[in-house]
């Protein structure tokens, strides 16, 4: 009977889809219609297949470890395209010739811009953080997945979206919010999607055989919880027609602008910070088999940093049309959010206590390591830059873009690295990574590459800033904003080298991914599980 | 479980007795440094809210002990540079610019805020140097050729009206026609020929001689006779080596088939008396004011 139903709700989204993809007003949607028509064909095509035959009986005891195989793949790609984006763009800004006239306009540096964002923090970041979630949840609870079929919705899903997205920007589909570029129905997907995620993760907590919930739980459910409540709030948008991409936010003018800068801060804070942080309090102490430094301090920090993040967003706005109060309020939350901010790095850091000597002689600790002092650095350097005086310097400058990516490149991206090389030859049950000297190369190269990259980045940015302000006795400006472009070359040119070496470190590592899941025999054949949780 | 101390070999430190997939958590207190710091933020977080605008109410928000406001600050700079520039600037604004002595300090401001000006409201299409930008059009304003004229009435006059818009009723106008629609290819392949030949580039004599005799019945009247140009027409010199959207057989031939209009806004209604005064100043001693 099932099998009946979803081959009806098949047809009628491929029917549907394929209406649209011929009525559609805009490139970008008819294109859209047309995948979710092949996709919900073939699903359609694949289910008649299955009708009568006797399935496998699927061994649903153990934990669920597909899915996060599947994940960790999907990380490792994404990550690549993801890089492979950024260092294009980083040159087509020192050489602006890249933006070949064969590619227009799909292929300028304005449509390609989100296309790299995107791919980096929810391609790749997103990506690392629903199997992160998935494993952790998993082994912290004791407890297998919950909802069956379900997560594998949500990675399918996931994908589906991230697809949409780059592909919308390509063809000019775009809300024009920093972060939150996919039109209303690329919206709408996500939202089911991550309401999937939801009830997937709360799911398998409410049925954990442990007491006491992990920390990496808090961080993890909030990371959840918050971007959901964000997504929504940011994407209120009417669609100009229900056969088109367009669509018309419903806030307008300043509103519109804090709203925006709500949920690019919070982005950035529960994105990237406390579902990161999550991952962190899983991956740090099992690498160390050390005991994670401070209970009272994961408290502490974990409610601190959720109470005050969500006030930081006007920072982003000083010198606007936004008043006044709300500036100050955004910028003193920020400042007060160093300390819990700051909680993450001692508590990751401290864990170590005991087994520093690990830092010679296991790449992925000391790759963990430098991601906890990039995120010590980076949640300074953050409240340092939301105040008013420091702000009005640095503002519209490259030095945000240098901290943005001492951020990404150094916080996500090397604890990703990390929990990858730990997670590959255990999902594989394999031994350890086929190369422990690659993981050392990619260490090395990527380290220096965001050396490279945050301290041209500082450079040009405070000289761009300094530039802007400079004024002669009598109070005239000194340079036109063409002089600092110019002045900026060589620094992009240094940018765009990091950029590489940074790619090269995640070629590197694919690399040895794919060769560790190719090569050699499985040590285990099934993931161990608890033996109270084998008995439930 | 609580009850048996679970001590951490390493650190000698107890444990909270919790484990997660063998993850364990130390009853480590707070860092004393990190709570102290976090007081000391919140407590100047406090005390900053009270000094300046800060709080929401129902219909406003309060304004600080110090009374500062962004916009307050902003005014306030720009009303010490203006106060300190006060009297130069009225002198200018108000100077007949032909009989201004280059020795006047009015003079020297002008040139100085002119640079300023410039470097604000012209580099974009101009460039920052004033060469100007020949794959868009954009004259170069460091040499001796003045489409429109390049005394200083002249350039006041370009400045504050701009040329070819539909915003200023006084902007200069002139509007070459569309000779793809009036002249054969070939035909206009002849002038483009003739107009290589007058500019003393390599050509086909030949075609030029044909071209000579359309050079005549259709571009003379605005170009001049000689293709000397004309300034009341803004209608460009064309036998020199001066090119403004260049001067190769290809981009000849597309300014003929196509025509060219190029636009510049009117700045009267964007700039202060002063301010027009200043850039026109500045651009006439760049080296081809007359």
């Amino acid at each position: 009977m099932w099998d009946y139903v979803k081959l009806i709700l098949l047809g009628l989204v491929a029917l549907l889809a394929a209406i649209a993809a011929d009525w559609g007003h805009d490139l970008a949607y008819k294109l859209h219609a047309a995948l979710i028509f092949v996709i919900a064909l073939g699903m359609f095509i694949w289910q008649v297949r299955q009708i009568g035959e006797t399935r496998a009986v699927v061994d649903d005891t153990g934990y669920m470890d597909g899915v996060i195989r599947a994940g960790v793949i999907a990380t490792g790609f994404w990550g690549v395209v993801g890089f492979l984006a950024g260092v294009f763009i980083a040159f087509q800004l020192a050489f602006p010739g890249l933006n070949f006239d064969w590619g227009q306009p799909f292929t300028n540096f304005g449509r390609l811009r989100p296309l790299h964002t995107s791919a980096v923090i929810f391609a790749f970041g997103g990506n690392a953080l629903i199997m992160s979630s998935f494993y952790i949840v998993q082994r912290t609870c004791g407890a297998r997945l919950w909802g069956g079929n379900l997560s594998w919705f949500v990675f399918w899903g996931y994908q589906l979206f991230i697809v949409m997205a780059a592909t919308g920007y390509l063809l000019g589909a775009t809300q024009s919010k920093e972060y939150a570029e996919p039109e209303w129905y690329v919206d709408i997907w996500l939202t089911l999607v991550w309401v999937a995620f939801l009830a997937v993760y709360l799911g398998t907590i409410f049925k954990r055989q442990e007491k006491h919930i992990y920390v990496a739980n808090w961080f993890l459910l909030s990371f959840i919880i918050t971007v959901a409540m964000l997504h929504i709030v940011n994407n209120l948008s009417i669609p100009v027609s229900l056969l088109g991409s367009k669509s018309v936010q419903v806030f307008s003018g300043v509103q519109d602008a804090m709203t925006q800068w709500w949920y690019g801060h919070n982005a950035v804070g529960f994105f990237l910070t406390a579902g990161f942080l999550g991952m962190m309090y899983y991956f740090v102490p099992k690498q160390a088999e050390r005991p994670v430094y401070s209970y009272k301090l994961s408290i502490i920090h974990f409610w601190a940093l959720i109470f005050l993040y969500i006030w930081a967003g006007p920072h982003h706005l000083h010198y606007t049309a936004l008043p006044d109060w709300a500036a100050t309020l955004g910028m003193v939350f920020s400042i007060i959010l160093w300390m819990p901010s700051w909680g993450g790095m001692i508590n990751g850091l401290m864990t170590l206590q005991g087994a520093w000597d690990k830092l010679r002689t296991d790449p992925i600790i000391r790759m963990m390591v430098i991601s906890l002092a990039f995120y010590g650095m980076s949640t300074f350097e953050g409240p340092m830059m939301s105040i008013r005086a420091v702000n009005s310097l640095s503002h519209y400058t490259d030095w945000t873009i240098g901290h943005v990516h001492s951020g990404a490149l150094g916080w996500n991206g090397m604890i990703t690295f990390g929990a990858l090389y730990f997670l590959t030859p255990r999902l594989w049950g394999r031994k350890q990574m086929y190369s422990m000297s690659a993981i050392d190369w990619h260490f090395w190269l990527a380290t220096i590459g965001i050396v490279l990259y945050a301290s041209s980045m500082w450079v040009t940015g405070i000289m761009e800033g300094l530039m802007w302000r400079e004024v002669d006795a009598q109070g005239f400006l000194v340079n036109s904003f063409a002089d600092t472009v110019s002045a900026k070359f060589p620094m992009y040119v240094v940018r765009g080298l990091g950029g590489v070496l940074y790619l090269a470190g995640g070629i590197i590592m694919v690399w040895n991914m794919w060769m560790t899941i190719r090569g050699g025999k499985p040590v285990t054949v099934a993931p161990p599980m608890p033996a109270n949780v084998q008995a439930a | 479980m609580a009850d048996n101390k679970d001590i951490d070999e390493a650190t000698g430190t107890d444990t909270t007795g919790h484990d997660w997939d063998g993850i364990k958590e130390l009853n480590n207190p707070l860092p004393r440094w990190w709570l102290w710091c976090f007081y000391g933020t919140i407590v100047w977080g406090v005390a900053y809210t009270i000094a300046y605008p800060a709080w929401p109410l129902v219909n406003s928000a309060t304004a600080g002990l110090l009374g500062y406001s962004t916009r307050a600050e902003v005014a306030e700079q720009i009303a010490e540079v203006e106060a300190q520039n006060a009297e130069v600037a009225a002198v200018l604004a108000s100077a007949d610019l032909s009989t201004l002595s280059p020795d006047d300090p009015a003079h020297r401001y002008g040139v100085a805020g002119g640079a300023s000006v410039f470097l604000a409201n012209c580099s974009q299409c101009h460039g920052a140097g004033a060469a100007g930008v020949q794959a868009g059009g954009y004259p170069n304003l460091l040499d001796d050729a003045w489409l429109w004229g390049g005394s200083l009435e002249d350039i006041e006059y370009t400045v504050r009206h701009g040329i070819r818009n539909d915003t200023d009723p006084d902007a200069r106008w002139s509007e070459m026609p569309v000779f793809g629609d009036i002249l054969s290819d070939e035909e206009i392949g002849q002038t483009v020929e003739y107009v290589l030949a007058l500019s003393g580039q390599d050509h086909d004599a030949a075609l030029a001689e044909q071209g000579l005799v359309l050079f005549e019945e259709q571009c003379t009247a605005c170009h001049g006779d000689a293709g000397e140009g004309i300034r009341d027409l803004g209608a460009p010199t064309l036998n020199d080596a001066i090119w403004l959207y260049g001067g190769d057989r290809e981009t000849i031939t597309e300014t003929i088939t196509y025509s060219r209009f190029g636009v510049m806004p009117a700045w009267g209604p964007r700039l202060d008396e002063d301010e027009i005064k200043a850039v026109t100043l500045y651009l006439h001693q760049l080296g081809g004011g007359e």
